[in-house]
C-alpha cells in the first residue's frame, strides 16, 4: 500500500506545484475537446459507416471501387 | 465495361492537400520530440555521473522545452486517422486489417510508456532515486520512439505493401505476417533514416538555442556546454543519418523506382549514371520526360548515383521511360510494361467483380461460404471459382494500375520530388559544416548562423516527408491503390471548409507554441549563472 500512497503522492503534488504545466494541461484539454467533440462528431464521420448498411461494407466498398461488366 | 467511380476529382486534390497540410504540422511537433529526448537524457546522464546539479538545471530546462514541444504536439496525429475515415474510406476500408495491428500497439505503447514516465520525468525530482529519474527520462524518449517505429510501420507498408493477401469475400487486405509488416526492409530503413534526421533537427535546435544565450551573453557556461552536447550529437547523427541515406536511396531503388527516378529527374536511365547535383528544372511544370533525355543545365557527380542505387558504380538505374515502358533488372527479370501492368491490373479488378458476382449467385442459393472454402482448398468443386482466385492472385500486385488509363498517371510530380531532395541532402550537408565550426572555433556570426539554422531544419525534414511522399504518388499503396480510387465520393466543399478550418486551427497551435516556446526561452535555466 505505500508505494501506492507515494505514486498518488507523486502526481498529486506534481500537479498542485506546476507552473507552466497549467497552460500545458489547459491547451491540450481543449485541443483534445475540439479533437474529440468537435471535429470528429460535426466534420469526420465514418463515411463507410453512414453509407454501407451494416454487415454489407464490403459489397458497399466494391461497388465504390470496381468496374462491372455491362 | 462501365466505369463505376464517379469521383469529384477536385475532391481528391482537396483531400490530398488536407492530408499533406496535416501530416505537415504533425510533422512540425515530432522531430524536436524525439530529438530533445535525447538531448535532455544525455544531459541528465551527466548530472547522474558527475553530480554537479549545474547538469541537473540543464536537464531541467530542456526537460521543459521538451514538454512544450509535448503538450503541443500530442494527439495531433489523431486527425490523420479521421481523415482516413472520412475522406479516404476506400482506402481505410482496403488497408484496415494491416493497420489495426501496428495502430493498436502505438496507442498502447504511448500511452503506457509515454504517460507514466513523462510524469515521473516532471514530478519525480527529489521524490524517486536519480538512478530511477535518469530511467524514466529516457524511457520517455524510448517511448516516444517506438511510437514512431510503428507509425512509420504502418506508412512503411504503404509504400511496399508485404505480408498481406487480398480477401476478395471481405474486400480486404489481411496480415498474413505480422513480422513481415513490422521489419519490412523499407520500414527499417524509414525508421532508422527519420529518426536520425528527428536527431539532427534536435541537435540543431539547442545549438541554436544556446547560440542566442551567447549573442546575448546571457546563462553563458550553460550555453557553451549546451552549444557542445548538441554539437557533438548532431555530428554523430549527421554521420549516421548520411549512412542510412546511402541505404535508404538503394532500398527506394529496389522498390520504387520511379521515385527514384523522379528525385533525379533521370529521364532515361542506364548504367553507370551520374548522381545530378543540379540541373534547370522548372518548379512550375512536369518536365518533358517523354522526349528528352535529361534535363538541360545538368551538373552531376560521375558514376555516384549507379553506387547509391545499386551499390555497384557501373549499375543500371532506370529512368522514368524506362519504367513506363519495362525494362530487364539487375537479377535477370523483367520489369513488365505499364501496358502489361494495366492488363494486369484490369484482370485483377475483372477477377474480383466476377467473383464476387459468383459469390452473390451462391449466397442466394445458401451454399455461398461452404463452395468458396472448398474452392480455395483445392477440393475443386467450382474450377471457376479457382480460376479466379488464380487469376486475381497472381494479378493483385498490379491491381491498381488497372485505374490507370495515361502514362502521366504513374508519373510523380518531378520538380517537388527533385528540389525537396536536393533540400534535404543539401540541408543535411550545411548542418554538418554547422557542427564543425561549432566544435571547432564558434564565433559571434556563427551564432548568427545557428540562429538561422533552426528554421532551415524545419524546412528540411519536411522536405523529406515531400521526397517520400510526393515521391510515390499516384499511389496510397503502391503498385495497388491510386489516390483517385482511394477517396470518398464526398463533394469538394466539405473537404475544402475542413482543409481551411485545419489551417486555422493548427496555425493557431504553431502560433501558440512558439510564443509559448519563446517565453521559455527568454527565461531561460534556472542555473546560477545568469
Amino acid at each position: 500500500m505505500r508505494w501506492l500512497t507515494k505514486i498518488w503522492y507523486l502526481y498529486y503534488d506534481g500537479f498542485r506545484s506546476m507552473t507552466l504545466g497549467r497552460t500545458l494541461w489547459t491547451i491540450i484539454l481543449v485541443k483534445l475537446f475540439i479533437i474529440f467533440v468537435v471535429l470528429k462528431l460535426f466534420f469526420f464521420p465514418n463515411y463507410i459507416k453512414e453509407h454501407a448498411p451494416e454487415g454489407d461494407e464490403a459489397e458497399f466498398v466494391s461497388s465504390q471501387i470496381l468496374w462491372v461488366d455491362d | 465495361m462501365v466505369n463505376l467511380l464517379n469521383i469529384d476529382l477536385a475532391a481528391v486534390d482537396w483531400a490530398r492537400a488536407q492530408f499533406a497540410l496535416t501530416a505537415i504540422y504533425h510533422w512540425l511537433f515530432v522531430p524536436l520530440t524525439l530529438g530533445l529526448a535525447v538531448v535532455m537524457g544525455i544531459m541528465e546522464t551527466l548530472y547522474y555521473r558527475t553530480g554537479k546539479d549545474f547538469w541537473k538545471e540543464t536537464a531541467k530546462y530542456w526537460q521543459r522545452l521538451f514538454g512544450i514541444n509535448f503538450a503541443m504536439g500530442v494527439a495531433t496525429g489523431l486527425i490523420l486517422e479521421f481523415e482516413f475515415g472520412t475522406n479516404w474510406s476506400n482506402y481505410s476500408y482496403l488497408v484496415g486489417d494491416i493497420f489495426g495491428a501496428p495502430l493498436a500497439v502505438e496507442g498502447i505503447v504511448a500511452f503506457f510508456m509515454e504517460s507514466t514516465f513523462v510524469a515521473v520525468m516532471f514530478f519525480g525530482w527529489n521524490k524517486v532515486s536519480k538512478g530511477f529519474h535518469l530511467a524514466s527520462t529516457w524511457l520517455t524518449g524510448l517511448g516516444a520512439t517506438v511510437s514512431a517505429w510503428w507509425i512509420l510501420v504502418a506508412n512503411s507498408w504503404m509504400q511496399h505493401p508485404v505480408g498481406q493477401t487480398f480477401n476478395p469475400d471481405t474486400m480486404r487486405n489481411e496480415m498474413t505476417s505480422f513480422a513481415d509488416v513490422a521489419l519490412s526492409p523499407v520500414a527499417i530503413d524509414k525508421f532508422v533514416h527519420t529518426v536520425l534526421s528527428a536527431w539532427v533537427l534536435g541537435a540543431v535546435f539547442v545549438v541554436g538555442v544556446s547560440s542566442w544565450y551567447l549573442l546575448k551573453q546571457r546563462h553563458l557556461e550553460f550555453a557553451r556546454k549546451s552549444l557542445r552536447v548538441g554539437a557533438i550529437f548532431g555530428l554523430i547523427s549527421s554521420v549516421l543519418i548520411m549512412l542510412s541515406g546511402h541505404h535508404s536511396a538503394y532500398t527506394v531503388a529496389q522498390t520504387q523506382p520511379m521515385k527514384l527516378a523522379a528525385m533525379e529527374a533521370l529521364y532515361k536511365g542506364g548504367t553507370d549514371q551520374p548522381l545530378t547535383l543540379i540541373a534547370g528544372i522548372s518548379p512550375f511544370r512536369q518536365p518533358d520526360y517523354e522526349t528528352q533525355d535529361e534535363p538541360p543545365l545538368k551538373l552531376a557527380v560521375p558514376y555516384a548515383l549507379s553506387f547509391l542505387a545499386t551499390n555497384d558504380i557501373n549499375g543500371y538505374v532506370p529512368g522514368v521511360r524506362d519504367i513506363l515502358d519495362g525494362y530487364t533488372k539487375a537479377d535477370g527479370t523483367q520489369e513488365p510494361s505499364l501496358e502489361e501492368k494495366i492488363e494486369r491490373g484490369r484482370a485483377a479488378i475483372a477477377a474480383i467483380a466476377e467473383y464476387r458476382g459468383m459469390s452473390e449467385g451462391v449466397k442466394s442459393e445458401g451454399v455461398k461460404s461452404e463452395k468458396f472454402a472448398t474452392a480455395s482448398g483445392n477440393l475443386q468443386t467450382d474450377s471457376s471459382l479457382f480460376t479466379l482466385k488464380s487469376s486475381l492472385e497472381e494479378n493483385m500486385p498490379y491491381f491498381g494500375y488497372g485505374y490507370v488509363s495515361d502514362r502521366a498517371q504513374v508519373v510523380p510530380y518531378i520538380p517537388v520530388c527533385f528540389y525537396a531532395f536536393r533540400v534535404m541532402v543539401g540541408g543535411g550537408c550545411l548542418f554538418i559544416l554547422l557542427f564543425l565550426i561549432m566544435l571547432w572555433k564558434p564565433k559571434t556570426w556563427n551564432y548568427w548562423l545557428a540562429l538561422l539554422c533552426i528554421p532551415i531544419a524545419y524546412i528540411v525534414s519536411e522536405a523529406g516527408w515531400l521526397v517520400a511522399e510526393f515521391g510515390r504518388q499516384p499511389w496510397t499503396i503502391q503498385d495497388m491503390l491510386p489516390t483517385w480510387v482511394s477517396v470518398s465520393q464526398l463533394g469538394s466543399s466539405a473537404v475544402m471548409l475542413t482543409f481551411f478550418l485545419f489551417l486555422i486551427l493548427f496555425t493557431l497551435l504553431l502560433a501558440l507554441e512558439i510564443n509559448i516556446m519563446c517565453k521559455a526561452i527568454k527565461k531561460g535555466p534556472e542555473t546560477n549563472n545568469p
